[in-house]
């Protein structure tokens, strides 16, 4: 299961600043599971548990180029499976408004 | 940038700004694509006292994700499903066949209304402004999209599939790549999506076996993303023509590369197909040629066919840098044809302003801060709208993909909010505007029959249901006439 699903399934509310905690479970998920879009992108907050993950694949990449807020440990949140090994891991969503209202530099997927 | 996230269990928040008043705030959205609904998801959750009203001159809601994704991508207009349970939310309501300059003005609506939210996109083509443009068999790329895709509006275009064996499209971008993957794939593949009838039909029938993709500048420039590129370099019985001494990167291409995830793919991925190319042609195989540093001067009139397009004269260009990472393409006086009967123009589109709207021609856009709409390209912050936002196509130009709404429909949400909490719109419960009520009142003073969401959803139930006989997942009413009569 993925951690959107997940999320979802068991009602799971990721609390965070502005409104990103409803965001994952109703606003992000477009294409419901079916790689064709980058709603539900996710950033793995410690690299050691970004690396264990599976590589993401080519269609993942594909739709990474496109995301908000991009970093090197950002995922597809429908891709990350959950497993026993990824136990205590913190997944963060990038914050829309705050980097809107600061200076109004909008960030380029990279 | 990031917020912190940790797994908890649900507890309900409630925001509003107007929990005082048993007046709710009176929304309208015009346009009912991925940035109005957005708009409309974002505004009935931030304010649980606010009504928001959608209309659409279709009598079919969602815009581009019903008329512009390509028949083969089925997935992506999943997020058809999120945007109806907006439509179906108590404090929303949807009317279709109802436009905004012909059925009610801009002034009307404001005057009917707290808060307009403008999102009705782009329905207009850039104009190459170049000798012969005017010729048959030339049509803008949102033109063939609309249809193959039985848009009510170009039922009856009737491009001509059968008066040549090639067809140039101007533009790389992801739009150019849809038409060219619909120009050259076999069309048994075709036959199973929900592509329109006459367009099947066309195609079936269609002689184009070459399709040139052409571009002012190089591929690391090429404007399309990886998953489409991907898709259309893999499809079946197409041959890839890409010219290897087009591949060479100066050193302004890899310091663009280098700041560019996406670029540098999409770079890797016609550095591929280049270099894996075919040695041979085959007969019977279907051409896709890659051609860069061209851009379009003329078009060739055809003898033998008068008034219809015989070819495309192109100047090739050089590349200039012209700051902070960018290059323009500049013609170096050096000119050659391709022969072709038919030009797909998929050099961007282009929003169109109504009366009262303050417009930036220059930019095809409304000048706006944030999703304010400023009274003109000044800049002057006292020069505010009140009470008008943008969002979408229609703010930030025509470009980004479905999801891009999303943080454009945050952001003018945003500004809405903010707005309201410092008093520069009316507050609901001071304000007098009559909202629903008033729209239909005056929808029905004109006779304008508007389509509720429940009509949409008889139009949905019965293009599946004629779908289901073809093996399609729909097959779309493609009038005007056949729209309305089944949705009331």
């Amino acid at each position: 299961m993925s951690m959107l699903e997940a999320a979802h399934e068991h009602d799971i509310e990721l609390e965070g600043k502005d409104d990103s905690a409803d965001f994952l479970l109703i606003f992000l998920r477009a294409c419901e599971g079916s790689l064709a879009c980058s709603t539900c992108h996710v950033i793995v907050m410690d690299v050691d548990y970004y690396n264990k993950l599976e590589d993401p694949t080519d269609e993942e990449n594909d739709m990474l180029d496109l995301a908000f807020g991009l970093t090197e440990t950002s995922r597809l949140g429908c891709q990350v499976i959950a497993s026993p090994e990824l136990d205590g891991m913190r997944l963060a969503i990038p914050s829309a408004t705050r980097n809107f209202a600061v200076d109004g530099y909008v960030p380029k997927p990279h | 940038m990031t917020a912190m996230a940790i797994f908890r269990s649900r507890t309900w928040l409630s925001r509003s700004f107007s929990s005082l008043s048993s007046h709710p705030l009176r929304v309208c959205v015009v346009g009912s694509g991925p940035a109005g609904m957005y708009t409309a998801e974002k505004m009935l959750k931030a304010h649980q006292g606010a009504e928001v009203d959608i209309i659409d001159r279709l009598p079919t809601p969602f815009g581009l994700v019903r008329s512009g994704v390509a028949p083969d991508h089925p997935e992506t207009k999943i997020v058809t499903n999120q945007f109806s349970r907006v439509a179906q939310n108590d404090r929303c309501s949807f009317f279709g066949n109802v436009t905004l300059g012909s059925s009610i003005s801009l002034s009307e609506l404001r005057n009917l209304y707290d808060v307009v939210v403008l999102a009705y996109g782009a329905e207009s083509d850039r104009a190459l402004g170049i000798p012969g443009e005017d010729l048959s068999g030339i049509y803008s790329a949102r033109e063939f999209v609309w249809w193959y895709n039985g848009h009510p509006d170009c039922r009856n275009l009737s491009p001509d599939l059968k008066n040549t064996d090639t067809a140039v499209i101007l533009g790389q971008g992801n739009v150019a790549l849809d038409v060219a993957r619909i120009l050259l794939r076999p069309t048994e593949e075709l036959a199973t999506t929900d592509i329109a009838c006459h367009a099947l039909a066309a195609l079936e029938q269609s002689s184009i076996r070459k399709v040139y993709l052409v571009g002012r500048r190089g591929p690391a420039q090429a404007a399309c993303t990886a998953k489409e590129l991907r898709e259309i370099l893999g499809t079946k019985k197409v041959q890839i023509h890409i010219k290897e001494e087009d591949l060479h990167k100066s050193p302004e291409d890899e310091e663009e590369l280098k700041n560019s995830r996406i670029r540098k793919r999409v770079y890797e991925l016609l550095s591929k197909a280049a270099t894996t190319g075919p040695s041979l042609p085959s007969s019977g195989q279907r051409e896709l040629h890659f051609v860069f540093f061209r851009k379009p001067d003329s078009f060739s009139e055809s003898a033998e066919y008068p008034g219809h397009v015989s070819g495309v004269h192109l100047e090739k260009t050089v590349l200039k840098g012209v700051g902070s990472g960018k290059q323009i393409a500049v013609g170096s006086g050096q000119f050659e044809d391709i022969e072709c009967g038919m030009v797909l123009k998929s050099v961007g589109y282009k929003s169109v302003p109504v009366p009262s709207l303050p417009f930036d021609h220059k930019n095809g856009v409304v000048p706006n801060a944030g999703g304010r709409v400023m009274s003109d390209t000044s800049g002057d912050p006292e020069l505010i709208e009140q009470g008008l936002y943008v969002c979408g196509w229609l703010k930030r130009g025509p470009t980004g993909i479905i999801g891009t709404n999303l943080h454009c429909a945050e952001e003018t949400v945003a500004s809405i909010s903010h707005d309201l909490e410092h008093g520069l719109i009316a507050s609901p419960s001071t304000s007098t505007k009559p909202g629903r009520e008033g729209l239909l009142q005056l929808l029905d003073d004109r006779n304008v029959r508007a389509v509720p969401f429940s009509g949409w959803e008889k139009i949905d139930c019965e293009e599946r249901k004629l779908g289901s006989l073809k093996g399609k997942p729909r097959v779309k009413l493609g009038s005007w006439e056949d729209l309305l009569k089944v949705a009331v």
